[in-house]
């Protein structure tokens, strides 16, 4: 079980790897190198290891800011997924676990962060004292430039760090969102912080005239002996520089990642608001999210939305259902409430951004795919059929897929009209489609089916054991949107029903996250 | 999104700080730095304010998520009634044992850190909002013979599924909801 679940993972725990040990790199041979190098050597008589300490964990720091900012980055991870089109779907599985991943590297700043904050402790009054013994040290370090921005970075990062807990990123997504937006605060910090040049070596030239090894011993002597003029010293500069161009590299990529489109057509159905719209230049994909910007409601809130239209489509639309109060306010500003139809040039306008892919884009690269989707999750699929629906349609199109098994809850309803108007078109398609539903009230509309549909919470021993017993020797794309809970006991299952033999069957599992 | 309740993260900040405040003043002890009783005073500090942090407050609506072994703590806040539930007094608690951290290097940004967080538990009391303790609730079971009152409409044995739509067909074909006339 263990080896299975290595062999499903073994990515994830290959970059995990990667970036310990980079880190792990870093943090040893700065800290060689402070140890050793000549220049600091004064320095080092002054504070001791500290110094090689604070060092290397800023190294560190850097490079974790370096990379944080990577991960969120929506159209580097949408381009990325679209360069590795030709390699394969396991680096693009990777992609789906960007959130895991700046998860991961915030806890690596967090650590970094606190040693350095030890050591700047240490070493800083001691710095002071020898030189400005009867003054109070902390109004003195706090008048410096990288005092200031070392506490404001900090307390920005420790804002940031308390408010996205998974229990206030739950209940007050706002509080999440907003706070989040420090990371401006810290970024423009962490570059000013190099920029003070507290830590500084001797000079190459300095290091000439001066001959350390003896003058180290005879302190007395300084200014006197000819061995031992008064050493100079300077701040390292490149580091600061490097930094602030990966950290504008960062901060730039976000702000890229925001490119705002307009919106045209807009119809509406009773109680779920139904956007359609037009972009010029707007490619999707099934499955791919968009986020919206109503400038008349909040000019700051960007709320995602699954899109709900195929590709194949001339317009693209979304599925709104009121929920709370940016969608019910966006009810009432398209008139949803009442009946009387309203002109075009008078609905607010919309702000679109995106598309952005996600994991279920690559339905179509299986020979077999199971789509699970619970609650709300839904959305993404229904994007999947109707672009199925088309491609059946087209018989110059060859599918790769051959099946498709839909195991949804009780929001699947007008997804599974569609499965009905799929059937009706091409009832010879060998394209099998299998629904269980757990609790659902309305069963009328689903008995014009033609597929058995199964009511209950499925068996998930016995669905994947028959599935991988109905598909031996194949790939089978497991694609899944819904609750934590549920992923967990999916991702087992994938990872103990695949077989270590590559030519056995292999669950691969795909998951959706907002 | 409904009302945001400021003191769930108002006790995240204050629990953060608390604990950034205590490794400041075991770094200065351990250094034994100048002006080191003020380090002393603020590992008394962050652990007080960890302490008095740890047990969440319960919701105004919807199930709050405990802290593991939340409820001693708990049961030692409740003795201090008002004293503790007032979140006006604990924004200006923390406020004041923010201040004398300040005076050091290392303690500083805890000194920082709990001042947002008396800030927005200030915040928190003009909403409104109080400290209320999470109680455990005696577990109800449900009540089987309840439920449980008419014959299954459909008891097993059950024949195949296809066998059924079939039979179901031809039952809806028979007899009419509805009464049909002949014209």
């Amino acid at each position: 079980r263990m080896a299975c679940w290595i062999l499903n993972e073994k990515l994830s725990v290959l970059l995990l790897l990667v970036w310990l040990g980079l880190n792990l790199y870093l943090f040893i041979d700065t800290f060689l190198w402070y140890e050793d190098e000549d220049a600091y050597i004064y320095t080092r008589i002054m504070l001791g290891s500290t110094l090689a300490w604070a060092r290397a964990s800023a190294a560190c720091l850097n490079f974790n800011c370096m990379l944080i900012l990577l991960p969120v980055s929506r159209n580097l991870i949408s381009f990325l997924r679209g360069a590795s089109a030709c390699c394969g779907g396991a680096p693009r599985r990777q992609l789906d676990k960007n959130i895991a991943f700046h998860k991961v590297v915030a806890y690596g700043i967090a650590v970094n962060a606190s040693k350095l904050f030890c050591c700047c402790c240490c070493s800083l009054p001691l710095n002071y004292f020898e030189f400005h013994s009867d003054s109070n040290t902390t109004g003195e370090v706090l008048t410096t430039i990288a005092g200031v921005t070392g506490v404001m970075i900090t307390v920005a990062f420790v804002l940031i760090v308390t408010s996205s807990t998974e229990l206030i990123r739950r209940s007050c997504y706002e509080v999440f969102w907003y706070t989040h937006h420090l990371f401006v605060v810290f970024f423009i910090g962490l570059i000013i912080h190099g920029t003070g040049q507290l830590i500084r070596g001797q000079t190459p030239h300095s290091l000439l005239l001066h001959n350390i090894t003896y003058c180290k011993e005879h302190y007395l002597e300084w200014e006197k002996a000819t061995q031992c003029p008064l050493p100079q010293f300077s701040g390292n500069k490149p580091v600061v520089r490097v930094m602030f161009a990966f950290s504008c590299q960062g901060v730039i990529l976000h702000w890229v990642s925001q490119n705002h489109r307009t919106v045209g057509v807009v119809t509406h159905s009773s109680g779920v608001l139904e956007l359609h719209m037009k972009k010029r230049g707007f490619k999707m994909e099934a499955g791919q999210y968009i986020f919206l910007q109503c400038s008349s409601i909040s000019p700051l809130e960007w709320h995602p939305f699954t899109l709900t239209s195929a590709p194949e489509e001339d317009f693209f639309s979304v599925h709104i259902r009121v929920a709370g109060d940016w969608t019910a306010a966006l009810f009432k500003t398209f008139g949803a409430e009442e009946k009387a139809f309203k002109e075009l040039w008078m609905l607010p306008r919309l702000v679109v951004d995106g598309p952005y892919g996600s994991a279920t884009t690559d339905v179509f690269r299986y020979g077999v795919s199971v789509c699970i989707a619970a609650g709300i999750g839904v959305t993404p699929f229904a994007s999947i059929l109707k672009s199925i629906w088309y491609k059946c349609c087209n018989p110059n199109t060859v599918l790769v897929l051959q099946k498709v098994d839909a195991v949804v809850s009780k929001y699947a309803l007008p997804l599974l009209l569609k499965i009905k108007t799929l059937q009706r078109v091409s009832p010879k398609s060998h394209l099998a489609t299998h629904i269980a539903l757990h609790y659902d009230q309305k069963m009328d509309v689903i008995t014009g089916l033609r597929q058995k549909t199964f009511y209950g919470r499925p068996n998930w021993d016995s669905e994947f054991k028959q599935l991988a017993e109905n598909h031996p020797s194949s790939s089978i794309g497991v694609f899944f949107c819904g609750p934590k809970n549920l992923s967990k006991i999916l991702q087992k299952m994938c990872s103990s029903y695949s077989t270590a033999d590559p030519r056995g069957v292999q669950f691969h599992y795909n998951e959706e996250s907002f | 999104m409904g009302q945001i309740e400021w003191a769930m993260w108002a006790n995240e900040q204050a629990l953060a700080a608390g604990l950034i405040m205590l490794t400041g003043g075991v770094v200065a002890v351990a250094g034994q730095f100048k002006g080191w009783y003020f380090a002393a005073y603020a590992i008394a500090a962050g652990a007080f304010v960890c302490l008095l942090e740890y047990p969440r407050s319960k919701r105004q609506k919807g199930s709050t998520m405990e802290r593991c072994g939340q409820r001693y703590m708990t049961a030692v806040l409740k003795v201090f009634g008002p004293l503790t539930r007032n979140y006006y007094i604990r924004a200006i608690l923390h406020a004041a044992l923010a201040v004398p951290a300040g005076f050091l290097l290392s303690t500083i940004l805890g000194t920082v850190c709990l001042g947002i967080a008396s800030g927005i538990y200030l915040l928190a009391a003009v909403r409104g909002e109080e400290w209320r303790p999470i109680e455990q609730k005696p577990r109800e079971r449900p009540h089987m013979g309840d439920t449980i009152k008419q014959p299954p409409s459909n008891p097993p044995p059950r024949p195949p599924a296809d066998a059924r739509k079939k039979q179901m067909a031809e039952v809806g074909g028979q007899v009419n909801p509805i009464p049909v006339e002949a014209e």
